[in-house]
């Protein structure tokens, strides 16, 4: 928790130590309840007939690849605000920025099967663009689209992670200009000329590496893929924060001045899990392209960077489950409110952000245990 | 520019040769000014020009206010539900059945030309003025004659010199040389934009060949644009300051409540709404029950929208901002949940479209400083409020008890406590004055633009940007950094575009903060780093 | 069908999906409502403008529902609220079509929800009515575009400004906000304006950022450009947020119609709502529908939708009821795909997109409306009316009849080879 912003408060909260990490048995749980996704969907989607109640239709598949999408985005940002205490409002850019440089290659993919069957993306073709931008340099290439996927947001972070870091930049200061610059980019990526499709971004996907998206066997793969991602991220995020390192962070966190006069010098712990969150979000962008269908300058809006910051605090900052569960209970409310009652959800969600905060401190997850342990005491 | 050469052509025909077609306005050519096709209307328009009358002035007047009536034959010009017969000023029922007249922007145009003609022999300065700057125009030499007539009746001498130059736009192309030059002359001494444009066509190969006057013509478009160039640099200038000014109101409420409390208040855009809705509910009450006070609603509304404001945050603040002091990364989360509630609720309250906020006839239009440059009286008026806002709010600070207690709990508020300041009162109250002052921007930006359910989403970006840029807790910060940011913003756009002069603004924050972490005004001393 | 060389998943794949179709056959076959989607913003940036059509939608339903539906079945409106949020409107969709198995689905007005949901419809093969006008160069199989193509707004627009009635205009502001649908419009309108003899010099093009609220430095370049030379006319397509701070600015900085006038692309009477409309009056729009055409049809329309807004308590409307053209589109679409559906015996898509061919309607417009055999557009009048002080418009100009839509516009390069329907089956 970051004090800087009340000058004479008391230390307003002492986190706990380390947080309470899961346990063995816990561990084997999640992992278990990851694995069991990863095979079931694909068994109740494909081989379960449509009509059995078992079955899973593509929009529940297409549905949970999302949110495991933007659970991935909840745990870097958990990585950065909850274990290092610094508040992005700007991952959305990093996540978009990802989803970009998928979508590019994407749009490469379509080749002559858009409108204007060129060999250029379709908006190019409509703006009298010969050629494709330097931009777009490598595009028809999936392995050097990958590489982008966490290099540019990864350098990005890195470049300004150094100077906003160097410069000591911290608490709503740092939150506010994070929110400047993916406000920035949203406006430079509405502009035509920039290259990347304006307002409308990218659409009408047609295949990955040569294999169609619009059918059913390639939303289960995706999925799955999603999922294990999510795993692997979730097991790296645990192994960072059981690390000497991870503890630095927490250190970082919970007293900055005190860390620096151990003699560490904080820059570079800020800089690299700063770095590491933002290339996260890139990737989980990445895979959110193709799920979707689309991307657009919409995700870099300051709304869905708080959004992002919003599940991890629902579910519970400090804890690696609680991001998760965060994105899915946040993302999943808003799919259902938004049919049941179109014309009421922002009051459900609204009161239950003021709820969460008041409340819930430290989220779902807190709750939880908070109930285990009266129950333990019982 | 020629637009109306046919018009004033037939004029000019009219007046030349004037032959006693009809005595006065008939019905029939009543009912052709009134219906039909648009040429044979202006071509009727000019024929009764030609003896005008007392009726075909009032019929003018109708037909651009809309209260000429059609029915049958007859054209009506009807008002308060009392009917005239336009040709010959009887009344006369009112049918059942009038059709409206349609007068598209030509044939306005050419109604406005008339009604100018009228003009410039009216017994009243104010209509000859109007009339002469209708007449501005358009510039040919077929309204020479029309001119001389004026001219030899004027006796007022600043019209006479507009006259004058009039004269002299028609004889720029006067075949006698000498004529041509002293319309040189008398055209540089208008600082009309028009003029420019009319040397410069001049200055065409092949228009004017004597070499005498084309060295004039150089020296008067350079004395002409040198005087648009001042024009256009004190018109970034304004824009610069009533964009700061506005930036400023907004940015205002937030600096008092981030700045005192630490509360980084996401609603604050929505407590700008609710000054806005507030000024609208005025309008409406004052609309239905006061129209003729109409024109001061405002005056009521900014007190009022103050109070909503102040009202809606003293309540956030005792349900929900009070539980969060200390952890204002938290204030963040639940403070954009009571963002998307109150968005919401006017959605269902109001509809999702915008509300009409009209502008009091005393803040519509603009004063015209200079010909190519003119203030609208809104904007002035948003300058002026947010100075005062600014002064009352500075004094409130410095020199009421209220404003010692929130010092005091700002610099240090375990002290203040201990000293026996009720804090929690204070905070309430602080907080309620925030919003307040959110609410009277809300009222100021009602004036130049939407009245809706996201109106404040549009500025809670902008206002955070000049709380930070301008240092917390420091009111002058405030002020340089909404002043500077509207006056960078408007010098950038006139350069590279809207679009981009955004982007850069943005990027210019960025960077500046990563010289100056705690904003142009940092806190110096203890608790700068704490 | 897809061909896809991943091991395993075809066959049953197979299966599944056909097990689905039959299923939903099945399901059409019964006396059961048919369910109908109405996919419009209710929340967030552009429920502004697409909250009223979901109202629209459901009165033409419960019109129609009151006359006993179609082929004896009442419609059932699913109504679900896309957040004005480009990804969520393609989930929605696939929920709306794969989940609640809606027949058609009304829905969509900016061209990014459009083309985020346009790759579900056709992947389901499902139907999709757009109302709102848009810049052209598309054409699915599964859209019926029943707003406007350039050519049945943007042109006629811009010649009635060139003709002696609209003022004679010699030289062109294109002023929009920095997005496709602009960006596109401005595109053809320069081309055509080239075509027509106007130099390069005498265009002048602008665009602002979204949500753009501060516009005096572009007025103040539109006084400055329109001082330079012969009778200029601004060209907006700026979008519906923006538009009440630009009016005011032109108004306050004394731009009056009758020296440099404004036409409006995207400007009707919902949007004059909130804008003082005195110092407006000669400013233009272009649409396909004006609330104050005088006909018949539109009178009963104009009444139904004011008796349905107080019966419904709809905020705003309630107490001051107002059409525009996009509720007009939306009006149609349905009662054609009701007739189409009723001809067809089927709610089966393809079926309905056959029957759809041709269809007519007497719009709320005055005219018939005809659905265009080949390009899923409508034949559609355009009228072009001048702002009056009360908010509505006086209709100065109108085609003598409907016009057909171009959705390829023959103003953008490499259109000229385009067909005129849409492609037969989805691409994969």
């Amino acid at each position: 928790m970051n004090t800087t912003t009340l000058p004479s408060s008391p230390i307003a909260s002492i986190a706990p130590p380390v947080p309470s990490l899961l346990t063995l048995r816990g561990k084997v749980v999640v992992a278990a309840v990851l694995a069991i996704l990863v095979v079931i969907i694909p068994v109740l989607n494909v081989m379960v007939p449509a009509t059995s109640a078992f079955h899973m239709s593509d929009y529940a598949v297409s549905l949970l690849g999302k949110i495991m999408c933007y659970a991935i985005c909840a745990l870097a940002m958990d990585l950065i605000w909850g274990y290092t205490g610094i508040l992005s409002l700007g991952h959305g850019l990093f996540f978009a920025l990802g989803g970009y440089a998928m979508g590019m290659y994407l749009m490469r993919q379509i080749g002559r099967d858009g409108v204007y069957h060129s060999d250029l993306p379709d908006f190019m073709v409509f703006l009298d663009w010969k050629t494709a931008p330097w931009t777009w340099a490598g595009s028809e290439s999936f392995i050097f689209q990958m590489i982008l996927v966490v290099a540019v947001p990864g350098l990005l972070a890195f470049i300004f992670g150094y100077f906003a870091f160097r410069s000591r930049i911290k608490g709503v200061y740092f939150s506010i200009i994070t929110q400047a610059l993916t406000f920035a980019a949203m406006l430079l990526f509405f502009r035509n000329e920039t290259g990347f499709g304006g307002n409308n971004g990218f659409t009408d996907f047609k295949r990955i590496l040569g294999i169609p998206t619009a059918t059913s066997s390639m939303r289960v793969t995706l999925c799955v893929l999603t999922g294990l991602v999510l795993l692997g991220f979730y097991l790296m995020s645990k192994a960072i924060i059981a690390s000497k390192y991870g503890r630095v962070l927490q250190a970082i966190r919970d007293a900055e001045g005190r860390v620096l006069f151990t003699g560490y010098n904080t820059l570079w712990y800020k800089l690299s899990i700063w770095t590491l969150s933002a290339m996260m979000c890139g990737v989980a962008g990445a895979l959110y392209v193709p799920q979707v269908g689309i991307i657009n300058p919409g995700e870099m809006s300051p709304a869905a960077s708080i959004e992002i910051a919003i599940w991890t605090a629902v579910g519970g900052r400090a804890t690696l489950i609680g991001p998760i569960i965060g994105a899915f209970f946040v993302t999943g409310a808003k799919s259902w409110f938004t049919v049941a009652f179109p014309e009421y959800w922002l009051y459900f969600l609204g009161a239950l952000f003021i709820a969460v905060t008041l409340f819930l401190p430290q989220g779902i997850v807190g709750l939880v245990r908070k109930l285990a342990a009266k129950g333990g005491v019982k | 520019m020629l637009r109306r050469i046919t018009l004033y052509g037939l004029l000019l025909f009219a007046w030349l040769f004037a032959v006693s077609t009809a005595s006065a306005l008939s019905p029939e050519s009543a009912k052709a000014i009134a219906v039909g096709d648009n040429d044979d209307r202006i071509k009727a328009l000019s024929a009764a020009l030609v003896t005008p009358d007392d009726n075909l002035s009032n019929l003018v007047e109708a037909l651009l206010a809309d209260t000429a009536k059609v029915a049958g034959d007859q054209v009506l010009i009807v008002t308060d539900g009392k009917a005239v017969i336009a040709a010959t000023g009887a009344e006369a029922p009112l049918p059942a059945v009038v059709e409206d007249v349609v007068n598209n922007n030509r044939m306005r145009q050419a109604l406005e030309g008339a009604k100018a003609a009228f003009g410039l022999f009216s017994d009243s300065v104010r209509v000859r003025n109007n009339a002469i700057t209708e007449l501005r125009e358009s510039a040919d030499e077929s309204k020479l004659p029309l001119i001389d007539r004026a001219l030899a009746k004027e006796t007022d001498a600043s019209l006479k010199a507009k006259l004058e130059q009039l004269r002299a736009a028609m004889l720029i192309a006067s075949s006698d040389k000498q004529k041509r030059l002293d319309a040189i002359v008398a055209l540089t001494a208008s600082a009309q934009p028009s003029v420019k444009s009319l040397l410069q066509e001049r200055m065409k190969a092949g228009v004017e060949t004597d070499p005498e006057v084309r060295a004039a013509l150089t020296t008067a478009i350079k004395t002409v644009e040198d005087r648009l160039a001042w024009g256009e640099r004190l018109g970034v200038v304004f824009t610069g300051l009533s964009l700061g000014s506005i930036l400023f109101l907004v940015a205002l409420g937030l600096a008092i409540t981030y700045g005192l409390m630490g509360v980084i208040n996401m609603a604050h855009g929505e407590l700008l709404m609710i000054g806005a809705y507030a000024t609208y509910l005025v309008q409406n009450v004052f609309r239905k029950f006061m129209p003729g006070a109409f024109d001061y609603y405002i005056i009521a509304a900014i007190p009022l929208s103050f109070l909503a404001a102040a009202l809606v945050g003293a309540i956030l603040e005792r349900t929900v901002i009070r539980w969060l002091y200390g952890r204002p990364l938290e204030t963040l989360l639940a403070t954009w949940g009571i963002s998307l509630m109150l968005i919401q609720l006017v959605r269902t309250f109001f509809g999702a479209q915008n509300v009409p906020v009209e502008n009091p006839s005393w803040l519509s239009g603009g004063v015209q400083v200079l010909p190519n440059l003119t203030l609208p009286f809104n904007r002035i008026a948003i300058i002026f409020f947010a100075f005062f806002v600014l002064a009352g709010v500075s004094l409130l600070i410095s020199k009421t008890r209220l404003g010692l207690f929130v010092r005091g709990v700002t610099q240090n508020r375990s002290m203040a406590a201990c000293m026996g300041v009720n804090t929690a009162k204070i905070d309430t109250y602080a907080f309620a004055l925030g919003a307040g002052i959110a609410g009277l921007a809300g009222c100021a930006l009602s004036q130049v633009g939407n009245v809706g359910p996201d109106l404040g989403q549009g500025y809670i970006v902008d206002s955070f940007m000049v709380v930070v840029l301008g240092g917390v807790g420091q009111l002058a910060g405030t002020v340089y950094a909404g002043l500077g940011l509207g006056v960078l913003n408007k010098f950038l756009e006139g350069w590279t575009g809207a679009v981009l002069a955004k982007i850069i603004v943005l990027v210019f924050i960025v960077v500046f903060i990563q010289r100056r972490p705690q904003g142009i005004f940092a806190l110096k001393g203890r608790s700068a780093e704490a | 069908m897809p061909q896809i060389t991943r091991r395993g998943a075809l066959k049953t794949l197979t299966v599944a999906l056909v097990s689905a179709s039959l299923s939903s056959l099945v399901a059409a076959q019964s006396k059961d409502p048919i369910k109908v989607g109405v996919l419009h913003s209710l929340s967030g940036t552009m429920a502004i403008s697409e909250t009223v059509l979901k109202d629209v939608a459901l009165m033409a339903i419960d019109e129609i529902n009151a006359k006993g539906g179609v082929m004896g079945r009442k419609l059932e409106p699913v109504v679900v609220d896309p957040a004005s949020n480009w990804p969520l409107f393609a989930e929605k969709a696939r929920q709306l079509i794969s989940n609640d198995k809606v027949a058609v689905t009304f829905g969509c007005w900016t061209s990014v929800s459009r083309k985020s949901v346009l790759p579900v419809f056709e992947e389901l093969n499902s139907l999709l009515f757009y109302p709102v006008q848009y810049e052209g160069e598309e054409l699915s199989k599964n859209v019926f575009y029943t707003g406007a193509a350039p050519n049945q707004q943007a042109i006629p627009a811009v010649e009635y400004l060139m003709s002696k009635d609209g003022g004679s205009a010699k030289r062109w502001v294109l002023l929009g906000t920095d997005y496709v649908y602009p960006r596109t419009t401005n595109k053809i309108l320069r081309s055509f304006l080239k075509s027509k003899g106007v130099a390069e010099a005498d265009i002048m093009e602008e665009y602002t950022p979204f949500g753009h609220s501060d516009y005096q430095t572009i007025i103040a370049n539109i006084k400055k450009f329109s001082s330079e030379g012969k009778k200029t006319a601004v060209i907006s397509t700026i979008n519906g947020d923006s538009n009440v701070p630009f009016y005011k600015e032109l108004g306050n900085q004394g731009l009056k119609a009758t020296d440099v006038p404004v036409v409006a692309f995207s400007v009707g009477e919902e949007e004059l709502r909130g804008v003082d409309t005195k110092p407006l009056v000669g400013h233009l729009a272009a649409w396909n529908y004006f609330m104050s055409l005088k006909n018949p049809a539109n009178t009963e329309f104009t009444k139904k939708w004011a008796d349905y807004a107080k019966k419904k308590g709809i905020a705003g409307h309630k107490d001051k009821p107002l059409t525009n053209d996009p509720m007009e589109a939306t009006y149609i679409g349905i009662y054609m795909w009701k007739q189409a559906v009723e001809k067809a015996k089927s709610t089966d898509t393809d079926k309905v997109i056959a029957a759809m061919a041709g269809q007519t309607f007497k719009a709320p417009g005055g005219f018939t409306s005809t659905m265009d055999t080949k390009n899923h557009h409508l034949h559609k009048p355009v009228f072009i009316g001048e702002i009056k002080a009360d908010g509505q418009f006086n209709v100065v100009w109108k085609t003598p009849g409907p016009v057909r839509a171009n959705p390829w516009s023959p103003f953008i390069p490499g259109n000229d080879v385009k067909k005129d329907v849409p492609d037969g089956k989805t691409k994969i």
